[in-house]
């Protein structure tokens, strides 16, 4: 009989984060902001069918990078989770914080449990009534959760993006100026990003029950320089 | 709150009903013999197809056997952007069958991506009400309309059912409920194929006046409490419910033309 070889717990780990992180830096970036109306998604993704952010409730939105299959899944699991909540409480009991903890619930038992991690970086946004109270949660591979405000990069690369977009990022940009910001700072030097080769979502404080909203590729092109 | 993970071959899809029975919440139960229970039931409901679209009306009167126990029921209810449905029948199976209704069609379309054609939200519906029909063997009969603007074709359309589960597309116009008869036969007389958005709005008013002066269960237009019809407009331009100081107009011209006769 062949017995399994010893593996440090720390050195599983490390080997679990790498494989994760080499799935997700693959695939490409996404930036989320807040902006004059809103929160606005910004994503780098060529397929127009694809999508990586997506609505979850009437103020809750969703983006995924890394495996299209895993985010997409997870997903359809929070749509779920927060029609049954709506259904069963009432629509405004419906919250992205109890939405990210349970993501970070399911991909943290992945991680540790599962022979292999999922290869995603999501991201859980949530409209408040007033800027102040909008919500920014990011949920990495591993299943930490982090809530960050003003701006989230997740993906490949972050700290270059993350940089270029702190650099020039200031309260209530218009959704011109923040399209524009993503762009320049999801483009590498080579190649600047054109409008089919973005996806760009919205949570838009308009005042009717469903905030999401999803820029057409001519409303982008016209709204890009 | 747990995740609700399934396997793949018990996985729900975007069947928002499917989901609510795997998870223990389905509210399709059956019901005791509740025939002799004194339930609310709501009433009279018209739809009718014009010119670019489709208007919806539904009194407000709910009654419990000869005791009215609601006077401002909403039966016309909003579906989606295009789309609405109005019920007659038990008003407790009523309501809980459009709040699914509504919620399968956000639930498809978050699910999916891309709305519900009108035709399978007609299908839909359909099956809520099959799936009813043990309660309405028990007396619990819900009987809906369903409206709206088909994007796709550029045209109103509306289907009436029946209790159980039949579904029957109407080219011009529809009634439900204990006023059916009085209210239909107003809008057999008036309609035309032409008929516009504004004629069809003071049609349904109308039809409704009828069928409440005629029929105990049907309210009319209660001018003391500011009560009206809730009349609706299905266009391109989407679901439009018409504001009650226009209803307040329309109704104080059918009242006075009924004083002059």
């Amino acid at each position: 009989m062949s017995m399994p070889y010893y593996v440090a717990p720390e050195q599983m780990m490390k080997d679990r984060a790498d494989f994760a992180r080499k799935g997700i830096a693959r695939g490409k970036s996404l930036v989320a902001l807040q902006y004059n109306e809103g929160i606005a998604i910004i994503a780098e993704n060529p397929s127009n069918t694809l999508r990586k952010s997506s609505e979850i409730y009437d103020r809750i939105a969703f983006a995924g990078v890394g495996k299209y299959n895993e985010f997409d899944s997870l997903r359809v699991l929070g749509v779920r989770s927060a029609d049954l909540k709506g259904y069963q409480f009432s629509r405004e009991d419906v919250d992205a914080r109890s939405l990210a903890n349970q993501y970070a619930q399911i991909i943290g038992q992945t991680f540790t449990h599962e022979v292999k991690p999922l290869e995603v970086e999501i991201l859980v946004a949530e409209l408040g009534i007033t800027s102040a109270e909008d919500q920014l949660f990011h949920i990495m591979y591993d299943g930490t959760v982090i809530d960050e405000k003003p701006f989230i990069v997740i993906g490949g690369d972050t700290d270059t993006i993350k940089s270029k977009i702190a650099a020039a990022f200031k309260t209530d940009l218009t959704l011109k100026e923040s399209c524009n910001l993503a762009r320049t700072a999801l483009s590498s030097d080579e190649r600047t990003l054109q409008a089919s080769d973005l996806e760009v979502t919205l949570l838009q404080r308009n005042g009717s029950r469903r905030c999401f909203k999803r820029i057409t590729e001519d409303a982008l092109a016209a709204l890009l320089n | 709150m747990k995740f609700p993970v399934f396997p793949i071959d018990q996985d729900p899809g975007s069947n928002f009903g499917e989901l609510l029975k795997r998870v223990g919440l389905s509210p399709f139960t059956d019901y005791a013999n509740v025939s002799q229970l004194d339930i609310p039931h709501a009433t009279t409901c018209v739809a009718v197809r014009c010119a670019g679209g489709v208007v919806m009306a539904g009194d407000r009167r709910a009654t419990s056997g000869n005791l009215i126990s609601h006077r401002a029921m909403e039966k016309v209810v909003q579906a989606d952007d295009f789309s609405g449905v109005a019920i007659a029948g038990a008003a407790g199976p009523a309501m809980e069958m459009v709040k699914l209704f509504q919620l399968q069609i956000e639930h498809y379309e978050k699910v999916e991506g891309q709305p519900l054609s009108l035709e399978g939200k007609a299908n839909q519906l359909s099956m809520f009400v099959r799936n009813n029909l043990p309660a309405a063997m028990q007396g619990l009969m819900v009987v809906p309309i369903f409206a709206g603007f088909d994007v796709h074709i550029g045209q109103g359309r509306l289907w009436d059912y029946d209790a159980t589960g039949g579904r029957y597309e109407e080219s011009d116009f529809v009634a439900t409920g204990s006023g059916q008869l009085h209210a239909s036969t107003v809008l057999r007389v008036s309609w035309r194929r032409d008929i516009s958005v504004d004629e069809a709005i003071e049609l349904v008013s109308r039809a409704l006046w009828e069928a409440s002066d005629a029929d105990s269960a049907t309210g009319g237009p209660d001018v003391l409490r500011g009560i009206y019809p809730v009349v609706a407009s299905i266009t391109k331009d989407g679901f439009n419910r018409v504001p009650d100081s226009d209803l307040a107009s329309i109704y104080s011209a059918i009242t006075t033309g009924v004083q002059q006769r």
